[in-house]
Formats: C-alpha cells, structure tokens, sequence
C-alpha cells in the first residue's frame, strides 16, 4: 500500500546542512501496523512529515497504491492519509472548539451531512456529544487527542499516520487512547504507520518495528522477534536495555552509536 | 469595582460557567465572560474602559448633551471664562467650549475608529502573508513596510496631507498610511512563531489551501496583539490627528476638532487660559483612557505577558 | 534511614481559579533523609506543587503544621533566609534546561556564577570549581563546553549543565522535578546515574518527582505515589510487587509490556473514595 524508497532529507544549506534521513526504504501492506522507532533526532518523525507532505525537500519515491507522489499533492489525497500529532495541546487551534476544529476537514473536501458526521466522529471516539462546543482548553490531555483523532478520521482515511500520539499523556491515559488506537483499526482496517521512541508501545500498536538512528535505517523486525529474541544489532540491544528501567552497573556500558 | 454577575440572573454565572456548552454561541459568549472577569479585576484597566465608555457615549448623545452643534457664534458673548453658564467658557467668536468639546469627541471617535478599520485589516494582510508564505513575498512586502517605518509619523503624515489637500477624510489616510506598518510587523512576528506549530501542519494534512490557513488558522491567532497594539496606538494616533488640526491641515473650521481649538486657543493663551488648556486635557484624557484600557487587554489577550493561559 | 533532613506535616496548597478554590495538594505528610525519595502521580497529582511548596516557588496558597529542614522552619522564614537555603542547602533542578538557563552567557559562566553566589570565591576559583564540576557530571571536553552557550549543547548535555549548576554549592537535598522526561532514554539513565552517585557520594538527599512509576521504582529506595493531592501509597523500591493501592496497581498494569502480548491494555478505573478515605493520614 506505501512504499518508500532510498528516502533522503536534508535541511538547510551548505556548512549547516543536516543529512536528517539518509536513504530510508520500506513498505508497507494494507491493513498492517508499522512502527519507526528511534531516539530524538534519529529521523524517524521526519520520515513520516515527508509521507504526510509537510517537508519540502526530499529524495527518493513515496509510492502510495501504486502511484508516486509529486512535490504537489491532490486534494483528493488528503482524504485517504491523515495524520495524528504529538502534542495534543499544540495540535487543536487554541480558537477554535470542537465542532469547529471537526467540520474544518467537512468544508475543505466539500462534505455534507456535517452535523451528522460530527456527532458520530466525537462518538466513536469516546467523547459524547456534550463536547462538542468546548474549547480545547477546556479538555484533558486525553480528550484533545481524542478529538485529534476524531479529525483524522471524519474524512474516513486508509491511512493514519501517527507521531508519538501518546507522549505527552498520562499512563493511564495512554493506555486509553493505544486501546482506542487498536480498536479503530480493527473497525475500520486502517494502516498505521506510528513514531514513537518508546519499544514497548510500538511493539504493542504494531507487528512490523524499523529501528532509526542518525537518519539511518539499522534493521526491520517483527515485534515478535524484539520480544523473544534478541536483535541483531548492538543499538537495538542498548535500547532495549534502556527500556527497562534504572540499573546502574549496564549504564556504564552504555555506548554511542554513529 | 464589583462583578456583574452579582447582580444578574441566577442561571446566568452557572451558563457562562457550565462545563458542557450547548452551542456555539454560548461557547463563545463563556470565553469573553471569562476574560471580561480577568479584565474586571484590574481596576486601572476599568478606569481607561470607563473614559472611553464616557467618550463614546458623550459623542452619540452630543444632541441631548449640548444646546446647539457647537459652531453657533455669538460674538457679544466672546472670550467667556467658565461660569455657570458656559462650564468650559466660550472662545473667540463666542462659541460655547464645553458643546464644542462634545461634539469634537464625535470628530476624535471618527479619526481613531476609520483609522483602526482600514489599519488592522491592512496590516494583518500584509503580516501574515508575509510572514507564513516567507520567501520573497516576505522580503519585498517587509520591505516596503520597513519604507513606511522609516518616516517620523508627523511628518509623513503632513507630506500625505500636503499632497491630498487639508480635510479630516485626508487626515484620516495620512494617519493610516503611516500607522500601518507596525502592525504588519506585529502581525509578522505573531505568524512566523505559529507558523510551524502542529495546528497549522494538521490543517495542511488536511488539505487547507494557504488562503484558507491564513485567514482561518493564523488571522485569529494575531488578531488579539494586533488589537492591543491598535489601543495602545490610539493615544498616537489622536496626538497625530491634534498635531494635523493644530497646524491647520487636519479638520477645517469650523469643525469642533480638539487640534484645531487648541491651534487658535494658543494666541489667547496668557489671558484666556480655557481655550487652549480644556481640549489639551480633553486630548490628555482619552489618549490616557486609550493607553490604560490597551494595557488591560494586553494582560487579558496577549499569553505571554504573564497571567494564566 | 537517618534523622529526616526534611520533614513535611499536612501541607496543602490551593489556588483561587474564577471556578472557585482548587486543592492541588491536601495535607500531605512526608520525610526525607539521606536517601532517594521519588514522588510519583499523573499530571494534577499535586506532585509538582508539593517539590514547589518546599522552596516557598508556588504561586499558589500554601499551609502545613510543620516543613522543617535541618532544624529550620521554612513556613514563616524570612527572605532572606530562603534565599540562602535556596540553591545553597536545597536546589531543584527544572524538566526542560533551555527554559532555565540564561541564554546570552556561556553555560561555563553560569555554573561559576552559581558557585561563585554562594560562596566569596574568586573568578579564577569558581571556574576552576566549574570546571571540575563538569567532569563530575561526565562531561568529556570541559574545557570546550566551559565556553558554549545554551543553545550550542544538546537536551542531554544542558541537562548535566543545569544538574552541574545545581550541585556545585554543594546542596544537602536536591528536589529534581521530572529532570530526564525531556530526554532520550539511555542519556535519561545517564542522567539519573549521576544524581545516584552524588546521593552515595555526598550523603545528599533526593526527592525525585516523576509520572514514570516504572523508572522510579527502578531508582529510588522509597515511593510516595500520590493521586488528587494525597499520598495513596507509600512503597519500598523492590516492593512493587507488594502494592495494595488499586490506583498504584493500575498504574503498573496499564503500561505496555514488552514482555507479553496484549490486545487491549487494562484501563484505569478511578474510585472517588480514594480521596475521602485517606484523608490527613501519612
């Protein structure tokens, strides 16, 4: 369903050019769930920024069904990929309610029924309907994500793509919104390709992981292999170490990757 | 200063207040609630919101206020000082100051609001263009901004009103040709820190065109600096309009314009003080009104100038 | 445990909203020797306000019967006092460095400032104090970094400059407010490793505030887990296992596991007796 190919990003120009991702390939089938995992400044949100057509600049070929996507995207496009941000207090116009931010993608694609589709968009996430003229500041963190969500999938998309969509949550919200997560893919067999820099999470979202370090792709597993076996390779096995909690003697082990 | 609620209907605080709008409308009516409470709590903001409150009621009800429109002249009657009869006294062709300072706040409303109308919406343009689409659309219009904040404000003004003639209509242009660009600049400034935050790239994944990201997702976001900013410019811009009058280039005779009273006021100066120091605290009190009022909604708008968000 | 340095007896704080009075803490009692406390909860937990309330930092209106550290009382001391100890014997250390380092000196500058604030020492002094410090929070090109300023050093690295900073007067109890979040996880571990050696080292004492149950339990000796501004449970690390709380259990259930696999998370179901039923006790 996507497939990315020999992806190169740079930012900037000259002595401060950064090489942000350096030949990353990969796809993805309909209906799977594939999760890029790396710490920060590994390149793994800008890969997904790029599928989403928010980096101008880039290399290679996105393949979506078939077709390569072009520097300028059709708007019809837009209605089969949508995208699940990070911060959910920095994601929703400070201005703008609910309903608002939920009928915004009805008027751009020119969709009726607007009452309709929102009532049932804030349902289906587990908001009712006396949300619907509140202020995102007047939410909780998981409700504004909730509501994130809810406008990724009004305009009923194949493809969601989420960056790190429960960092900025509590635990016990996070567990929420992965659930919610799992069960909106299931209902509506959406393919996730989610960002996150937390293994446990993208092993429990998603069957397929690639692991991201300084722009690079170091290797492709299932989560079945990052859970039984060890991986293969030593940046993996150090983030994997990491990951479970505060030992002060692996610690000193701790190495850099290049 | 007490809160309105005190007095209103019972059911009133618990709508404005209630955790699950019903509506739109009430959405929107509870926002202001809450920032007309914060703005309520300052009293010297309330202090500046009562001065223009006065002004713009003195200037609707100038008619009732006032026994004629301010022009009649009664020429035995000149050079009055304040008395029960004429509060403010009367001027040199016998004209009462008190009516004619009632009916200059109908001329100083008109100068500060059509500026304000024709300034925001052109410096928003200019800013957020500028500052979301960047490149050289950004360079050039800056530019050309930057060419208008160049000039002492008085005398671009007085080059303007030279060209198009003496007149308040081209009082009111000059003013605004050279009260523009600042607020481009804020407009600018406000764009260029939203323009990458997840709200705006959502709405790109969604498929807003640029027109529509601007004018739905940034306009609103500039909207309240740009506002503060015009408050706290209206002290300028009524000092700008005086200055015009008082050089003769702003409204024209007989017209009651405060800059202009105070121009003739100042040959009787030594002897008929009233003339010229009535509408010099008359321009004191409404750009000091301005001033303060701007300054209370800089603290209830603009989140970054401490307070909650 | 040794004689408390900080014993803290039914503290509070509210804050006037125009919804009314809010309690973000509510009489909570608590001590804390030489030895890594963590204060655990979710965002509104009152975690933060109860490190803030300590140093007299919140905004917010705050009572208890008793903070006292190392014999003073820190409910009516004077300014001037809470200047000394503030920085000196007790400093916090903030969750994001580039908000709290001065962006138009060198970090190496700062850290001499702070030492030099505190004690009469000379510049030549401070900066070799500066210097050493660095090292101590594994810094490998002091003398490179000495000279760089905030936005020239990556999360990981300001972060060691703000705990650097915090250190170098030489401070009996450091409160470190969610110090890693902003940090990747092995620099996190980093990070938290040196905190523990200067705690072993120095006889220091740490209240380590965070909402990751799962980190905390691995670093700190002893847990306070606190929900709607009460204490819920108080655990000793190892003992995780032992929780009673159903909010505590819900909170290590509700984490993913890499271990196993799960179709769906538990879900934490919140319980309003949680709050009235522990009122007040320890």
């Amino acid at each position: 369903m996507i497939k990315v190919e020999g992806l190169e990003i740079s930012f900037g120009a000259g002595a401060n050019q950064v090489h942000a991702v350096r030949g990353a390939s990969f796809d993805v089938a309909r209906g799977e769930s594939f999760g890029l995992v790396g710490e920060s400044g590994s390149g793994k949100s800008t890969v997904l920024r790029a599928i989403a057509g928010l980096v101008p600049n880039w290399r290679g070929a996105i393949i979506i069904d078939g077709a390569a996507l072009g520097r300028k995207r059709p708007r019809a496009l837009h209605k089969r990929l949508q995208m699940v941000f990070q911060d959910p207090y920095g994601s929703l116009h400070p201005r703008h309610t609910v309903n608002d931010i939920l009928k915004e993608p009805l008027i751009i694609h020119g969709m009726d029924d607007r009452e309709t589709r929102i009532l049932k968009a804030l349902d289906e996430v587990g908001l009712g309907a006396g949300y619907r003229f509140r202020y995102p500041h007047q939410l909780s963190g998981g409700q504004r994500q909730r509501v994130a969500i809810a406008r990724a999938l009004i305009l009923d998309p194949e493809i969601v793509l989420l960056d790190e969509p429960t960092s900025a949550l509590d635990v016990s919200v996070q567990a929420e919104i992965l659930n919610l997560l799992t069960r909106l893919r299931q209902e509506r067999r959406l393919t996730y390709i989610m960002v996150s820099h937390d293994l446990a999470i993208v092993a429990h979202l998603c069957s397929r992981i690639a692991v991201m370090n300084r722009g690079a792709f170091i290797e492709e597993m299932s989560s079945d292999q990052l859970r039984t076996g060890t991986p293969e390779h030593g940046y993996t096995r150090q983030l994997l170490l990491a990951s479970k909690g505060y030992d002060r003697a692996a610690i000193d082990q701790f190495v850099e990757f290049d | 200063m007490t809160n309105p609620p005190a007095t209103s209907a019972p059911g009133l605080k618990e709508w404005l207040l209630s955790d699950t709008p019903q509506s739109a409308a009430q959405a929107r009516c509870q926002r202001l609630y809450l920032a007309w409470l914060s703005f309520a709590a300052n009293p010297i903001a309330m202090l500046g919101l009562a001065i223009i409150v006065v002004l713009v009621v003195m200037a609707a009800a100038a008619p009732l206020l006032t026994g004629g429109d301010g022009t009649e002249q009664t020429l035995s009657n000149r050079l009055q000082p304040p008395s029960g009869a004429h509060w403010f006294g009367t001027d040199e062709l016998g004209r009462d100051i008190y009516d004619r300072i009632v009916w200059g706040a109908r001329i100083t409303l008109y100068i500060v609001g059509l500026v304000g109308i024709i300034v925001v919406p052109v410096g928003l343009f200019v800013g957020t263009v500028a500052g979301y689409v960047g490149g050289w659309v950004d360079i050039i219009l800056m530019r050309v901004t930057d060419i208008f904040l160049a000039f002492p404000r008085l005398i671009l003004a007085l080059a303007f009103v030279a060209v198009l003639g003496p007149g308040l209509e081209n009082a009111v242009l000059a003013i605004a040709l050279t009260t523009w660009s600042p607020f481009a600049r804020i407009a600018r400034a406000e764009t260029l820190t939203i323009r990458n935050a997840e709200h705006i790239l959502a709405a790109k994944v969604q498929g807003a065109s640029t027109a529509r990201i601007i004018l739905h997702h940034v306009t609103p976001l500039c909207l309240s600096s740009v506002i503060v900013r015009l408050t706290l410019d209206m002290a300028g811009i009524i000092l700008t309009a005086a200055g015009l009058g008082f050089l003769g280039l702003g409204a024209q005779p007989p017209l009651p314009e405060w800059g202009a009273m105070i121009s003739t006021g100042r040959q009787y100066m030594l002897d008929q003080w009233w003339l010229a120091t009535i509408p010099g605290i008359a321009i004191l009190t409404v750009s000091m009104g301005f001033n303060l009022l701007g300054d209370g909604l800089r603290d209830v708008l603009d989140p970054r100038s401490g307070g909650s968000s | 445990m040794t004689t408390p340095l900080l014993s803290v007896e039914n503290l509070s704080v509210s804050f006037d909203t125009p919804k009314g009075v809010v309690e973000a803490v509510r009489g909570i009692s608590f001590e804390v020797g030489q030895e890594r406390l963590g204060i655990v909860g979710e965002s509104g937990s009152g975690k933060s306000q109860t490190g803030r309330a300590i140093l007299g930092l919140t905004p917010g209106r705050v009572s208890a019967d008793r903070i006292e550290f190392d014999g003073i009382d820190l409910r009516n001391a004077p300014a001037r006092t809470m200047r000394n100890i503030r920085g000196r014997r007790i400093s916090m250390i903030m969750q994001d460095p580039r908000y709290s380092l001065n962006p138009v000196m060198t970090v190496g500058w700062q850290i001499a400032e702070a030492y030099r604030v505190h004690t009469n020492a000379n510049r030549r002094e401070a900066k070799q104090r500066a210097l050493e410090m660095l090292v101590t929070v594994r810094i490998r090109e002091p003398e490179k970094v000495y000279g760089l300023y905030p936005h020239q050093v990556s999360g990981g690295m300001g972060q060691r400059v703000m705990i650097a900073m915090m250190l170098i007067p030489g401070p009996d109890l450091i409160i470190a407010d969610e110090p890693t979040s902003a940090l990747d996880v092995t620099v996190q571990l980093q990070v938290l490793a040196i905190l523990d050696d200067m705690v072993r080292d120095r006889g220091m004492g740490l209240i380590f505030i965070s909402h990751d149950l799962h980190l905390v339990s691995s670093f700190c000796d002893r847990i306070l887990v606190m929900y709607g501004g009460q204490i819920m449970e108080v655990l000793d690390t190892g003992a995780m296992h032992r929780a009673e709380h159903p909010y505590t259990k819900g909170l290590l259930n509700c984490l993913p596991d890499l271990a196993r696999r799960q179709e769906t998370l538990p879900v934490l179901e919140r319980d309003a007796d949680w709050l009235l039923s522990r009122d007040g006790a320890p």
